[in-house]
């Protein structure tokens, strides 16, 4: 019998005046018996919708039937047939724009918590479970990844386990991308990502840090050592900045550098050599979810005042309401409708204020977003001491730059023939931030599996032809 | 990890390593450079590439012992390992088809300044070096600067080696005794380079400058490193380190050198009271 509860069974939380004053993980994570009950809401659908809104393909269902009937390391073998990162997965995917959002208990309550079951089975596994994954028989193939973020990390675990001998190449030196320097600890704890990985070696895949493509080794050099495929998934990495007067002072950081700063070289522990400025009062401009972790990262290092700062209205802010839920809870203040023209400086060169301009929203534009326009004559400063650049980023021409026949767009995206990844160079496929431009981990997942089963195809269709 | 096969004391603060990275010997280039984290819990540091063999597999360093990380850098000792070493960074030095060169190192910057200055001269280059230490006993690659240069202006502060004064003073000297050199390399600390390119402004000599802001990934994801250069934003890192001297902005530069210089001095004391304590 189903439980028709028309809610979801609650996470517990950290509370928030005290998780603002530490790094440890906000959302605590359903218990046995919690999961259990929730996972009795799902309904069984035939149609199974939740499953068109995942972009890796998840079983749903299937799982979530397996957590009912308390068979954990069940659920846990359909999730990761499917994923390579499921832990991951269920604490920062957008799930209300995925697999939850065609939930059909959504319709007239709320949707089953598919994204907080993902997430118990896959702690449940890696605390109980004595089980090594199997690594699976060499096919006698090589393929190279460029990036260990989201999609390098599923295209490396979707062609292991399809035989292939997989080497990933990193920049830094850790591995996980964006899942080590710049979501935060306190949404998604390093343990985890590195238990992650750690699952992919067992695969088989090799993952060498300190390598940065297009420096120390180029595309071209991965084919002659043996690689008959190479996967790009080196993300978006190049902060922009405003262009606006001030931008060097001292205290300005673009949000990639605070929060490398703070979560891949641990610059909020007391004892850490990388040195980060523990600021009085921060403002953080832009809305996104870079900007939610900028903005709560700068609380937890002690600011007494962090202030959003964005063009557009509340209703208009690109990042999960959940994270900007939590950053209300946590004191965020939100000062929209504003926009940065100028960085004030002491006589040191130390972030002294910022001239904001005030805006109104004007006639939507193409991407049907109503346009801020500034509201003449009205600016205000805003007394501050650090500034965080939160305003996207664009691909690295690290890469382009160094491969030959590599085509890019005018926004150094690499251009790739869809669904597939393939890129204008035989053999090298893309896929991530890459390719579109700064945009979720799922997505990322989603292209580094559609790319891994392009490679498969590719390499089988080579060795028959 | 990256093992350390050599480790000299040049002098008393300055520090050579020949470091095993068959990878990054294979691309070095004068000009570019590298970041290394010493230990597990290190920070990311970058050093100049001072030399490199393509054959043997090996990158050589040289470094002040300025604070925290360099301090523990040189606790290491010949047979240890580095936990990273990534590169080679930056875009190389641009050194073709130059035919009459001045190179003025300053300080530690000689170590940098010396590899530019033996590619030119294996390039056919006339190489003029204006090197100035603070006193005789900081003196590093006399005889390396010799062998590589048609002639070698030493300078320093107090007088005890050379002639007393500032490189600016030699190559000023140089420059008005009819010299004319088709561009100035000058490499050492800020302030020294901004009066480089001060004095060579004056005479309208091309001048390239070997900048050395704060990085943290060396790769271009940050933009820590971030300078203003003919008014535009540019990132050392991947942009430079050579930049156009007459274009840069200096004093920003130096202001952002300066950035953490607090923590700095309170990591430098860290660091100092374990390696006593390590003694003791």
């Amino acid at each position: 019998m189903a439980n028709m509860n028309p809610k979801k069974c609650p996470m517990p939380v950290q509370d928030p005046v005290v998780r603002s004053g530490n790094f440890n993980e906000v959302a605590l994570g359903y218990t046995y018996e919690m999961a259990v009950e929730e996972a009795k809401r799902c309904l069984h659908c035939p149609k199974k919708p939740c499953v068109s809104g995942c972009p890796v393909g998840i079983d749903i269902p299937a799982f979530i039937q397996k957590v009912a009937q308390e068979d954990m390391e069940g659920a846990y073998a359909v999730l990761s047939a499917a994923s390579t990162l499921p832990a991951v997965c269920g604490r920062v995917c957008p799930q209300e724009n995925q697999c939850e959002g065609k939930c059909v208990r959504g319709v007239k309550g709320e949707s089953v918590a598919i994204g907080r079951l993902e997430r118990f089975v896959a702690d449940w596994h890696r605390q109980h479970s004595e089980e090594k994954p199997v690594k699976p028989p060499f096919n006698g193939h090589r393929v190279a990844v460029v990036g260990s973020g989201p999609s390098g990390l599923t295209a490396a675990g979707d062609l292991a386990k399809m035989g292939y001998k997989v080497t990933v190449y990193e920049a830094l030196h850790t591995p996980g991308g964006v899942l080590v320097y710049g979501i935060p600890e306190f949404r998604l704890p390093k343990d985890i990502v590195r238990q992650e990985i750690d699952g992919l070696r067992e695969l088989g895949v090799d993952v060498e840090t300190d390598i940065v493509i297009g420096k120390t080794l180029t595309i071209d050099e991965l084919f002659e050592m043996g690689n008959e495929a190479v996967f790009i998934g080196s993300g978006a990495g190049l902060p922009r900045f405003m262009g606006i007067p001030g931008e060097s002072l001292n205290g300005v950081y673009s949000a990639n550098e605070f929060l490398t700063r703070i979560n891949l070289m641990k610059a909020y522990r007391p004892d850490s050599k990388t040195p980060v400025q523990h600021a009085k009062r921060v403002a953080v401009v832009g809305g996104g979810n870079v900007a939610m972790d900028a903005a709560r990262c700068a609380k937890r290092l002690g600011a007494e005042e962090v202030y959003i700062v964005y063009r557009r209205g509340m209703e208009e802010l690109p990042a999960r309401a959940e994270e900007i839920e939590h950053a209300v809870e946590e004191g965020i203040i939100f000062k929209t409708l504003s926009n940065p023209i100028e960085v004030l400086g002491d006589e040191k060169g130390m972030v002294k204020g910022i001239v904001c301009q005030e805006m109104e929203l004007g006639e939507p534009d193409a991407s049907g977003r109503r346009r801020p326009v500034p509201k003449e004559g009205c600016t205000f400063t805003l007394d501050v001491d650090c500034m965080i650049m939160s305003i996207g980023t664009s691909p690295n021409p690290l890469i382009r730059s160094t491969t030959p026949g590599l085509e890019t767009n005018r926004h150094g995206c690499i251009v790739t023939n869809g669904d597939d990844g393939l890129t204008t160079r035989e053999g090298v496929y893309a896929g991530g931030d890459a390719v579109t431009g700064a945009a979720t981990v799922i997505l990322a997942m989603g292209a580094g599996k559609n790319a891994a089963a392009a490679i498969d195809r590719y390499i089988k269709g080579k060795e028959q032809g | 990890m990256y093992q350390i096969l050599e480790k000299q004391a040049l002098n008393p603060t300055v520090t050579k390593m020949v470091i095993e990275a068959p990878l990054v010997a294979k691309k070095a280039q004068p000009g570019q450079f590298i970041i290394f984290r010493a230990s597990e819990d290190g920070e990311r540091v970058p050093l100049t590439i001072a030399d490199y063999d393509r054959e043997k597999g090996t990158v050589t360093i040289i470094f002040q012992i300025v604070g925290g990380a360099t301090m523990e850098l040189n606790a290491l000792e010949e047979g240890d390992s580095l936990v990273d070493f990534v590169g080679p960074l930056g875009t190389p030095s641009k050194l073709e088809g130059l035919k009459k060169v001045a190179v003025v190192g300053g300080g530690v910057g000689c170590a940098i300044a010396y590899p530019v200055a033996k590619r030119l001269h294996e390039l056919g280059a006339q190489v003029h070096s204006v090197v100035g230490f603070r006193n005789k006993d900081l003196v590093i690659l006399e005889p390396e600067f010799e062998a590589v240069s048609a002639l070698v202006a030493k300078m320093s502060d107090d007088g005890s080696w050379g002639e007393k004064g500032l490189v600016t003073n030699a190559l000023e000297k140089l420059i008005q005794e009819g010299n004319q050199y088709d561009e100035v390399i000058a490499i050492g600390p800020l302030v020294m380079m901004k009066f480089v390119c001060q004095l060579t402004k004056k005479y309208g000599v091309k001048t390239t400058v070997s900048m050395n802001p704060i990085m943290i990934d060396g790769t271009g994801m940050c933009g820590g490193c971030r300078l203003t250069v003919g008014g535009e934003m540019k990132f050392a890192c991947v942009d430079g380190p050579d930049f156009d001297g007459h274009q840069v902005d200096f004093d920003e530069a130096m202001h952002r050198g300066g950035m953490y210089r607090e923590f700095e001095a309170h990591a430098r004391e860290e660091a100092c009271h374990l390696l006593k304590k390590e003694v003791e």
